[in-house]
């Protein structure tokens, strides 16, 4: 990663694909995008062009809720580029309302095992990073 | 087709040095077990006609060496990949593709010479959606469902910290380990945080080493004795669940587990009671507590407690990484072929910490983060029914 205009490391930044364009899109937007099968009804992460449980093609972008629940996480105690000013901070897996899971970061909250009870509601967040935004989690009803 | 008892492991062994050995390069690691494994059986170059191996390709293995193979598996699927070779040439020889394979496996896993440099796509999946949210390795991804699984089953932090110390046991038994000095609960705890809930004496080592197998008929074996007793392939199997540990169906099992050695034990007609002997690839200390419930040796939640009483300590009734495993032996980055490597010794009865009376010992490996799964079952000529 190319450091910032003060020399710091950029954090990692993702490079859509075509196939995941629409979601790095959403999140630029302020939008949580998930794909549902039509068939079968299933929501899934990560994008794919094809239904993971019942492999139809028949899948269409929907806007999520962004409400979610604290499914688990480690406190990483090495700073990646870019996350020096945050360490130790959490990577997390974060249980959507509509189902899937991704992994994600907790802001909003100190990133310590007694503020981050499992569980505990979510609401996604965008953070700004290059060319796209990435999605991160906050406490349910706090304000960014 | 049954590969139960039709394939051998007829030599085995590791590079004459383990650990920090920045003087050899991944290729030559690879080599230099290969040479000592073929001397363990007797053989020579001239006698292989297939060879497997991960990290280096099994042709430029090959090349180097001097064999021009016709039968090569280069399955790559992290560190069960020797594993899930001695399953492929076990079909293999079983089918008349091929007679003699060698497996080999080198890192300079510490060292990093000649080793392939790590990088991540940023446009894969991993790329996309978990690298941006700051993991550095192994340390910070592979443990992300521990705290889920102490939520689900009451793991405590002191029967996770157990592991280490079961697991330095036997180390302190044996010469070639890295870490040999016993250690407390206490210590583990009060080692430094990597990336909660997992301590530093929690995560594997990093080294340098290799090793390799040769595998070859159970008929050639019977005809041609090596030196040393071969090891009957009793039970084998593979799974892959997902290439992001974020994707995993739930985070208290390893689907991949689950299949492999359901599928091992299943072809190789044992149950739990017949094993004598286990190894569980232990990159940390969550991974033999998972293996134990997920093989099927405990019940849900029980191998927290199973452990921290010394069930698979020197003594107890399930010995279980008898070499001290990643945590204290070795830790090259695909650790499986070490697995491998501990199963025969005890079952030829030449361990370091050798076990009494070993007749059948069941190796789980892992490869990437409950990516991938490989399972043998392996056992003595008695085991095997010959």
């Amino acid at each position: 990663m190319s450091p910032d205009a003060g020399g710091r490391p950029a954090k990692f930044e993702p490079v859509p694909t075509p196939e995941t364009a629409p979601f790095w899109e959403g999140t630029s937007l302020g939008e949580l995008r998930l794909q549902r099968c039509g068939p079968c009804g299933h929501a899934f992460f990560y994008p794919r062009t094809g239904c993971p449980r019942c492999g139809s093609t028949d899948v269409a972008w929907e806007r999520a809720s962004g409400r979610g629940r604290l499914h688990t996480y480690v406190i990483n105690y090495r700073a990646a580029p870019g996350f020096e000013d945050q360490v130790p901070y959490a990577i997390a897996v974060v249980e959507l309302e509509e189902g899937p899971r991704m992994m994600s970061n907790v802001v909003g909250v100190p990133n310590t095992p007694e503020a981050l009870v499992l569980d505990m509601a979510l609401e996604v967040d965008f953070e700004p990073r290059g060319k796209v935004a990435v999605p991160v989690f906050r406490p349910a009803g706090s304000t960014s | 087709m049954s590969v139960n008892a039709t394939t051998c492991i007829v030599g085995a062994a590791e590079t004459e040095r383990i650990g920090v050995v920045p003087e050899l390069s991944s290729l030559e690691l690879h080599a230099d077990g290969a040479r000592r494994a073929l001397a363990d059986a007797g053989l020579t170059l001239a006698d292989v006609d297939g060879v497997a191996a991960a990290g280096q390709s099994p042709i430029a293995v090959a090349h180097y060496l001097g064999i021009t193979p016709t039968y090569v598996d280069a399955t790559g699927i992290g560190g069960c990949s020797f594993l899930v070779h001695v399953r492929h040439a076990a079909a293999a020889i079983t089918a008349g593709l091929c007679e003699v394979v060698l497996i080999t496996h080198g890192e300079s896993g510490r060292s990093r010479v000649g080793a392939p440099p790590r990088v991540m796509d940023a446009a894969s999946p991993q790329g996309q959606f978990e690298a941006p949210h700051g993991p550095t390795g192994p340390p910070t991804m592979f443990p992300i469902g521990v705290l889920r699984f102490m939520l689900e089953t009451g793991l405590t932090h002191e029967q996770l910290a157990s592991v280490a110390v079961a697991q330095r046991r036997w180390a302190a038994r044996v010469p070639r380990a890295m870490y040999r000095d016993e250690i407390t609960v206490d210590d583990v705890l009060a080692s430094k945080m990597v990336a909660y809930p997992m301590h530093l004496l929690e995560c594997c080592l990093v080294t340098d080493g290799g090793g390799a197998l040769v595998v070859t008929s159970a008929a050639r074996a019977e005809a041609m004795p090596g030196p040393k007793p071969p090891v009957y392939v009793l039970g084998t199997g593979e799974a892959a669940e997902t290439p992001l540990v974020s994707m995993m169906e739930d985070f208290t099992r390893s689907q991949a587990f689950r299949l492999s050695s359901a599928a091992a034990f299943a072809e190789s007609g044992i149950t739990h009671d017949d094993v004598d002997h286990l190894m569980v690839y232990d990159a940390f200390a969550h991974l033999p507590i998972y293996g134990l419930e997920d093989l099927g040796f405990v019940g849900r939640g029980e191998a927290g407690a199973f452990i921290a009483e010394g069930h698979t300590s020197p003594g107890g009734r399930l010995p279980m990484n008898t070499n001290g495993g990643g945590l204290s032996y070795t830790h090259t980055g695909m650790y499986g072929m070490f697995l491998v490597q501990e199963s025969v010794r005890q079952l030829r009865g030449e361990a370091a910490a050798q076990v009494d009376g070993v007749e059948v010992s069941v190796a789980q490996g892992v490869g990437g983060m409950f990516m991938a799964a490989g399972t043998l079952v392996l056992g003595t000529a008695g085991a095997a029914g010959q």
